[in-house]
């Protein structure tokens, strides 16, 4: 006798039995998807109709101040100015290409079958060429003092050399705050516990104002590099917290497997503790260079002017009086597309590094 | 082996003993551990300490490679003393292997390079001449196919076999092995046992913490009772177990014969 086969009722399975199951399971559930629904209806159209359906884009500001749709062309009348900021416009190629240099730089130093030592040589190479292109002065090329950089050139460089510089420094933080002695380790603590109890903002205004006054008569620093300084310092004591908890979590049997073979204290970090803690810290890790990343943008107190300045010096503008938004919504997008990349990256890295971790 | 075989890789050739404890002690705080330990150990001889859990053995073996310190007594390794100086600990430990009860193999480098890492970073031979050293390591525990492997992916009589070919690669004196096989399954006990009495054979000095008493039956020259810090008794294997002279070995016997 042959079994008739019993399907399941088509309302359980397919898309309608997902929509069933994960959005009118029960009456609450029920009920919250039809609020969640009429509050998407509410915003969401609206929205659209904004950004896309009544939106201008490549008009002028009085042509935007009469309708009411989005003014998406406050962004190509203004791009130059947010980008490049005060450089003078004529030699604007020159961050673009330092840029472009510094970020190819980047993309080609993700892959680790580049780490080659050819790779310091471009970096050197890289660096010296970017310097050379945002000063000018030799060459043929016009001097441009760095009181004049500003825009996105800023922001990338403030952050990437923060980033590059913080981590080492947090690193021997780390490593100095778990020294046996006891000179070293207090010392370690009390910056550590200094720079993290203050905001950044307040680093920023030390080293911009009060550094100076402490300084003898005559010598100055360049704003730009106390700036950077001060990034440094705060990002890497954050850095400095996150790997002494890495290096913590590290088992002590290999501490002592690294010593009975008769390692020393620099071979032991550097080949056995290190590559192993530093890789655990990965995602708190870039969470604080992503931070810092955004946190450049603070330099507005000390009048540097990264892109968020730039951006805002922009809407000063009375033609563009209104259109904040769109601005910052595109100034935002910058920042979103460099900390994807970033947070895209350590995924990929933590994949990369996967080994099985057994004892 | 017979008691006359096990004997004859003595190396009597010199006098002074490798290892010499003498009126060494030891706390952890106020807690005193290692209560006047004296012991000597003779070039290729072998000595299987046992003791209830917590009596100081392992403490102790962990005293002759300077992972844990003493506060009283002296400990000298092959003429060279313990000390507070880090040249001589370094000299020390490169002299002394050591195999832990979990292994502690490095998990994010090869099989081949947990071998060649010491070698090439303490005995600074070159890389190519390391890689044979190790190859043929692996080949005296048995396991050469896993050169190429990470540690989590073989078993663990494999990674103990590799941690035991770690520390031969830095040709040690002397091999401290510290309940190397309590931490395996029944049936890896065995294979890991079987290159420790090979490398036994080989004349290797060694002093093994362990609860496997065939293993001390078959290869030690000496058994060592330790229990709450201090040596009890120590007698060759055929006295201490079929004559055992104190009562508290006599009690740790029958707890675990």
């Amino acid at each position: 006798m042959q079994k008739e086969e019993i399907k399941r009722p088509i309302i359980e399975v397919g898309v309608i039995g997902w929509i069933k199951n994960n959005l009118f399971k029960g009456y609450l559930n029920s009920i919250l998807t039809i609020l969640i629904l009429v509050a998407a209806w509410k915003t969401i159209i609206p929205l659209i109709k904004w950004a896309f359906i009544d939106s201008y884009w490549f008009t002028s500001g009085a042509v935007c101040q009469g309708g009411s749709g989005a003014c998406w062309s406050v962004i190509p009348a203004n791009l130059r100015f947010v980008i490049f900021g005060f450089y003078p416009s004529e030699s604007h190629w020159r961050p673009g290409l330092a840029m472009v240099i510094l970020l190819g730089l980047v993309f080609y130093s993700q892959n680790r079958n580049h780490w080659k030592r050819r790779l310091l040589y471009f970096w050197i190479v890289g660096l010296v060429a970017s310097g050379v292109l945002m000063r000018g002065g030799i060459f043929g090329l016009q001097d441009v003092e760095s009181s004049k950089w500003s825009g996105l050139p800023l922001t990338l460089l403030l952050s990437f050399f923060g980033m590059v510089a913080a981590y080492p420094l947090g690193v021997l933080l780390a490593l100095g705050r778990r020294s046996k002695m006891p000179g070293i380790r207090s010392l370690c603590i009390v910056y550590i516990e200094l720079i993290r109890g203050v905001p950044l903002i307040s680093l920023l205004f030390m080293s911009s104002v009060m550094f100076p006054l402490f300084l003898p008569e005559g010598l100055t620093f360049d704003k730009i590099l106390r700036a950077q300084a001060a990034i440094i310092l705060f990002t890497g004591a954050y850095i400095a917290e996150v790997v002494r908890g890495g290096l913590q979590a590290i088992d002590r049997g290999q501490y002592e497997a690294a010593e009975s073979l008769g390692l020393n204290y620099y071979q032991k970090m550097r080949l056995i503790i290190l590559p192993q803690a530093l890789k655990i810290v990965i995602p708190p890790s870039v969470g604080i260079l992503i931070s810092a990343f955004k946190d450049t943008s603070l330099v507005v107190i000390i009048a540097l002017y990264d892109l968020l300045n730039t951006g805002k010096s922009a809407l000063s503008n009375p033609e563009w009086l209104g259109f904040s938004s769109e601005l910052y919504i595109f100034i935002a997008l910058i920042y979103f597309m460099f900390c994807y990349l970033m947070s895209n990256y350590s995924r990929r890295l933590e994949v990369e590094l996967e080994y099985s971790t057994d004892t | 082996m017979t008691e006359k075989e096990i004997k004859s890789t003595l190396d009597k050739s010199s006098d002074i003993p490798i290892i010499q404890i003498s009126e060494m002690h030891k706390w952890f705080g106020d807690f005193h551990v290692l209560i006047d330990i004296n012991l000597e150990v003779e070039r290729g001889e072998r000595i299987v300490v046992c003791g209830p859990s917590g009596s100081g053995k392992s403490t102790m073996i962990r005293c002759i490679n300077r992972l844990e310190e003493h506060q009283r007594g002296s400990i000298v390794v092959d003429g060279i003393e313990l000390t507070n100086d880090l040249k001589n600990v370094e000299r020390v430990r490169a002299e002394v292997g050591m195999v832990f009860q979990h292994f502690n193999l490095f998990p994010h480098l090869t099989i081949l390079e947990n071998l060649t890492l010491g070698p090439i970073w303490v005995r600074k031979t070159p890389k190519k001449e390391a890689e044979e050293l190790a190859r043929h390591y692996l080949e005296t525990v048995h396991i050469p196919e896993q050169a190429e492997k990470y540690p989590g992916q073989v078993s663990g009589g494999q990674q103990q076999r590799v941690a035991i070919a770690r520390s031969l690669c830095m040709k040690p004196q002397i091999m401290l092995f510290d309940e190397p096989t309590s931490a395996l399954d029944p049936e890896m006990i065995k294979e890991v046992l079987d290159v420790m009495i090979e490398l036994a054979e080989a004349g290797m000095t060694m002093i093994v913490v362990t609860h496997e008493m065939g293993f001390a039956k078959t290869v030690a020259h000496r058994v060592v009772f330790m229990d709450f810090g201090e040596i009890v008794e120590e007698n060759e294997p055929f006295q201490f177990f079929d004559n055992p002279q104190h009562e508290r070995t006599k009690l740790f016997l029958s707890q675990i014969l």
